[in-house]
């Protein structure tokens, strides 16, 4: 085969996203739009593993389609109601938004497209970012580590949970 | 002289501390003040009248202008300014006299008469603003304090028409006597106006008033400027006057107090349009004498008018009021028909200057009778409670010094001798014999006129039928009668002063000699006009006078209704004025200066209206909008 | 490297789209995850092609997540709030602003 097995699985992970991502915002049912983003969070995780992040693979699961899927689908079961009848709005405010959307697409691609990045690295390197590295990134304060904003998502962390209780508290 | 000022100041402190303070007086109190202060006014006027006339002479033998104060007041150029000052000469001291002495009399007599009514205060402090008004009017040094003046009379004609002020009636002849002035007075602003910037200067001084024509100086294009201004002067004095057609609001004028008509509309204001052409007489004189004689031909006119309107009426104001028209009107013919023939000579006061001392000395005197005759019909008002003759009748029994003393004044007005009366409209006849006979016999005509209406009043008041009563009528209390007497008196007794003395047109001395022919005519017609009049209302039936007017039935109603004049006013303001003109202007104001402001102010309203949906609470179509705006930068910085 | 790009970009517009179509609460904070993730792919990319030796992107990433989690946490209970008071989560009935 031409093609190398890193291409296959890039393409697999590719194509899974762009169908998952359009079948997400254009489902009717609400709980399939959730399961439609959790396999589009998979395959993200699919590429970051391409990409030699695994650290940042893992944390993608773990967080993202562990975590934050789990808490959507709670959320869509404890807010059902019967009222709603129709999940999208009305023709026209859709196809102007689709218009829109499409465009600015259009002139992102271009952009991308027609400028030519200097690429450093071939795409089939292999450059393991090890969690040796990252640890020492994360605890340093150097030049290049990042302590402080550890930290500072810590707090931030902790006020969105503290913020969480307080909001969704019971009177 | 300096004193002079204070005729004109006290009314003025008067008015201020009454209108002020007058609440917390008693009326009284009030009634007193005022009267005394005009006790302080006519001695002060006495005074300076005598001092005035015992003065030497000058050199030309006419009594000098004396300017006793002259303060400027505003500054248009070197020579054009408003002063204020006071300007003594025959006519404004004669005015003085006449005016403080009538005031006098019916500050004294409005004690009695206005006893007990609301608003007494009030009362004697616009009479106090009219009193101060009309002296300084007279004492005018220049035609912008005389036109300030002016003004401020019309104001006080018009608070004190309009006295009753609940009274919609009053309400409404206030409004048409000021207007219709006011209307008049646009004329003399204009006529004012074009005299100050032809002449360059608004003094009297300059045109040689009291100096004998001495003074007079044409500056500027005298030929057609100075006799328009001069026309328009007297348009504005014809509305005071009131001419006609500007007749129209002294009848009305009549639903204001019976003193205040006394004062007035008898003796002071409507006396001003004739001051103001004595007082312009040397330029009519010299410059403009066939305004003059228009004066004149107006005068006739409105004479005539009054006098057979008068023959009609039943209300014994409205007969007074048309009198006095006639009879002012007589004043004005009298100075209308001077001609400038003989001027400078000594035969000029006996000639074609007749008619100036004639207008003064009828002015005079019939101040004197007129107030009298009014405040007879205020007493006999007073008592009967109405002023419908068909209510009135055989009250000779009831009020002897009323009966007498109106006895007398008729006997004046119709011009019978020894009386006041006779000598001023003997005087005047001669003026007009002078000019023109058709116009001699015209005046001749309506004095006897004058003698009818007056003597059909007289017996329809104290002789004839007497109506019933709710109670029988009595003789006015003392304040009132006081003043009818000492009037009475004064008419009795001033046709043998020696007006010409004093008063004449280029300003020397000259004894006035009674023409016998004139004096025979005249007397006889006044004779002959009462003995109709005697026969036809003296009984308790009239049986001529209603046979009469059945016969004449349209001419009579007609004449009752004064000739529709008012009606064709109504017409022509309602249907043409306001109609054509006012209404259309209304619409336009209305529709389109407003509703160009509404439109802005619509489309405003409508422009927030339409970006109301900006802000929206929808936050999909805020990043709608925040989208389509990022990508319109992207491709604004592509392309450029 | 662009095909990575191209992915991350068709992402972003399906979120964009979603966002601006639906009308339940929960469905818009769906496609806002999509946007936030379809960042998260670029930086990635940019940093593994672009930049090998350095780690910003990576760590950009990271954090990015961390966030991601902690806004979600927070939206979901003041829709849970809304939820209550109101009985329904769809755009039209919170519409209403204050004046």
């Amino acid at each position: 085969m031409g093609i190398a097995l890193h291409q296959i699985v890039f393409f697999v992970a590719a194509i899974l996203i762009i169908v998952c991502s359009i079948l997400t915002v254009t489902t009717k049912h609400l709980l399939r739009s959730a399961t439609y983003l959790l396999i589009v969070l998979f395959s993200t995780a699919m590429l970051y593993f391409l990409l030699d992040y695994t650290f940042l693979g893992a944390a993608q699961i773990i967080v993202y389609a562990g975590g934050i899927v789990v808490l959507y689908v709670f959320s869509i079961f404890l807010t059902r109601s019967n009222k709603s009848l129709y999940a999208f709005a009305d023709k026209g405010k859709l196809a102007s938004a689709a218009v829109a959307a499409i465009a600015g697409g259009v002139i992102l691609l271009m952009c991308i497209l027609s400028h030519s990045f200097a690429l450093q690295v071939a795409p089939t390197a292999d450059n393991e970012v090890t969690m040796d590295i990252i640890g020492q990134a994360l605890t340093g304060t150097g030049k290049y580590q990042y302590l402080l904003p550890f930290e500072a998502v810590s707090i931030l962390l902790l006020a969105c949970i503290v913020g969480g209780i307080v909001i969704a508290r019971k009177k | 002289m300096e004193y002079t000022i204070f005729i004109v100041l006290l009314p003025m402190l008067m008015f201020l501390f009454l209108g002020l303070a007058g609440n917390k007086l008693k009326p009284i109190t009030a009634g007193i003040l005022g009267c005394t202060s005009l006790a302080a006014v006519t001695v002060l006027s006495y005074a300076t009248a005598w001092q005035y006339f015992t003065m030497p002479r000058t050199a030309g033998g006419a009594y000098g202008a004396t300017t006793v104060f002259n303060v400027q007041w505003l500054h248009f150029t070197e020579s054009l300014h408003i002063d204020l000052g006071i300007l003594l000469d025959p006519i404004s001291v004669m005015m003085l006299v006449v005016i403080s002495t009538v005031s006098f009399m019916v500050h004294i007599y409005s004690l009695g008469y206005m006893h007990g009514e609301k608003g007494f205060q009030r009362y004697y402090a616009f009479l106090s603003l009219f009193t101060m008004s009309m002296l300084g009017l007279v004492v005018a040094t220049n035609i912008f304090q005389m036109y300030l003046f002016w003004e401020l009379v019309g104001v006080s004609s018009y608070l004190l028409i309009g006295f009753y002020y609940q009274r919609p009636a009053s309400v409404s002849a206030s409004k048409k006597a000021f207007i219709v002035t006011r209307f008049a007075d646009l004329g003399f602003l204009i006529g004012i106006l074009i005299f100050g910037y032809y002449e360059g200067t608004f003094d009297f001084a300059s045109v040689g008033a009291g100096t004998g024509f001495a003074g007079v100086d044409i500056m500027g294009a005298g030929r057609v400027m100075l006799p328009l201004a001069l026309g328009l002067m007297f348009i504005g004095g014809a509305g005071k006057s009131a001419m006609f057609p500007l007749h129209i609001w002294l009848p009305d004028a009549m639903e204001g107090p019976t003193p205040v008509s006394a004062l007035i509309h008898a003796a002071t204001m409507v006396v001003a349009g004739v001051y103001l052409v004595a007082r312009m007489f040397p330029l009519f004189i010299v410059y403009a004498p066939n305004v003059l004689h228009i004066v004149a031909y107006v005068g006739v006119f409105t004479a005539f008018f009054a006098a057979s309107i008068a023959c009609v009426q039943t209300d014994i104001k409205r007969v007074l009021a048309f009198s006095t028209i006639s009879q002012i009107a007589f004043m004005m013919v009298a100075v209308g028909v001077c001609t400038p023939d003989g001027i400078g000579t000594e035969a000029f006061n006996e000639a074609g200057g007749l008619g100036f001392m004639a207008s003064m000395f009828h002015l005079f005197t019939h101040a004197m009778f007129k107030a009298c005759l009014f405040l007879c019909a205020g007493a006999i008002i007073h008592t009967i409670g109405s002023n419908e003759m068909t209510l009135m009748g055989g009250l000779r029994k009831y009020m002897p010094i009323t009966h007498i003393a109106f006895l007398i004044c008729c006997l004046s007005i119709s011009g019978i001798f020894p009386l006041s009366g006779f000598f001023s409209k003997d005087e005047i006849l001669s003026a007009c014999f002078h000019f023109s006979p058709a116009i001699g016999w015209m005046m001749t005509l309506i004095a006897g006129m004058t003698a009818f209406y007056m003597f059909r009043l007289y017996y329809g008041i104290f002789w004839g039928k007497e109506a019933q009563h709710e109670h029988t009528p009595h003789e006015a209390p003392a304040t009132m009668t006081v003043p009818l007497i000492i009037l009475s008196t004064i008419t009795v007794f001033a046709g043998f002063i020696p007006f010409g003395h004093f008063v004449s047109a280029d300003g020397t001395a000259f004894t006035s000699h009674i023409e016998m022919s004139t004096a025979v005519i005249s007397l006889t017609v006044a004779v002959v006009s009462i003995a109709i009049a005697t026969f036809m209302y003296r009984k308790d039936k009239q049986p001529l006078a209603d046979a009469l007017e059945k016969d004449c039935k349209g001419l009579h109603t007609a004449a009752y209704h004064r000739f529709y004049i008012d009606e064709i006013y109504q017409f022509v303001t309602h249907r043409i004025i306001f109609g054509c003109i006012s209404r259309p202007i209304a619409w336009f104001d209305r529709n389109v200066v407003d509703g160009f402001f509404n439109f802005l102010a619509w489309s405003t309203q409508e422009c927030s209206w339409s970006i109301q949906g900006f802000q929206s609470g929808r936050v999909q179509q805020y990043t709608y909008v925040f989208l389509v705006g990022a990508l319109a930068i992207i491709v604004f910085a592509l392309m450029l | 490297m662009e095909y990575y790009l191209i992915v991350s970009t068709v992402m972003l517009i399906a979120g964009i789209y979603g966002f601006l179509v639906r009308k339940n609460l929960l469905a818009m904070l769906i496609s806002i995850e999509l946007v936030l993730n379809a960042t998260d792919i670029n930086f990635a990319a940019f940093n593994r092609f672009l930049y090998p030796d350095h780690l910003e992107g990576h760590f950009f990433t990271l954090f990015g997540i961390a966030i991601a989690a902690a806004e979600t946490a927070v939206a979901i209970a003041i829709i849970i709030n809304i939820y209550r008071n109101m009985r329904s989560i769809e755009t039209k009935d919170i519409e209403d602003m204050k004046h």
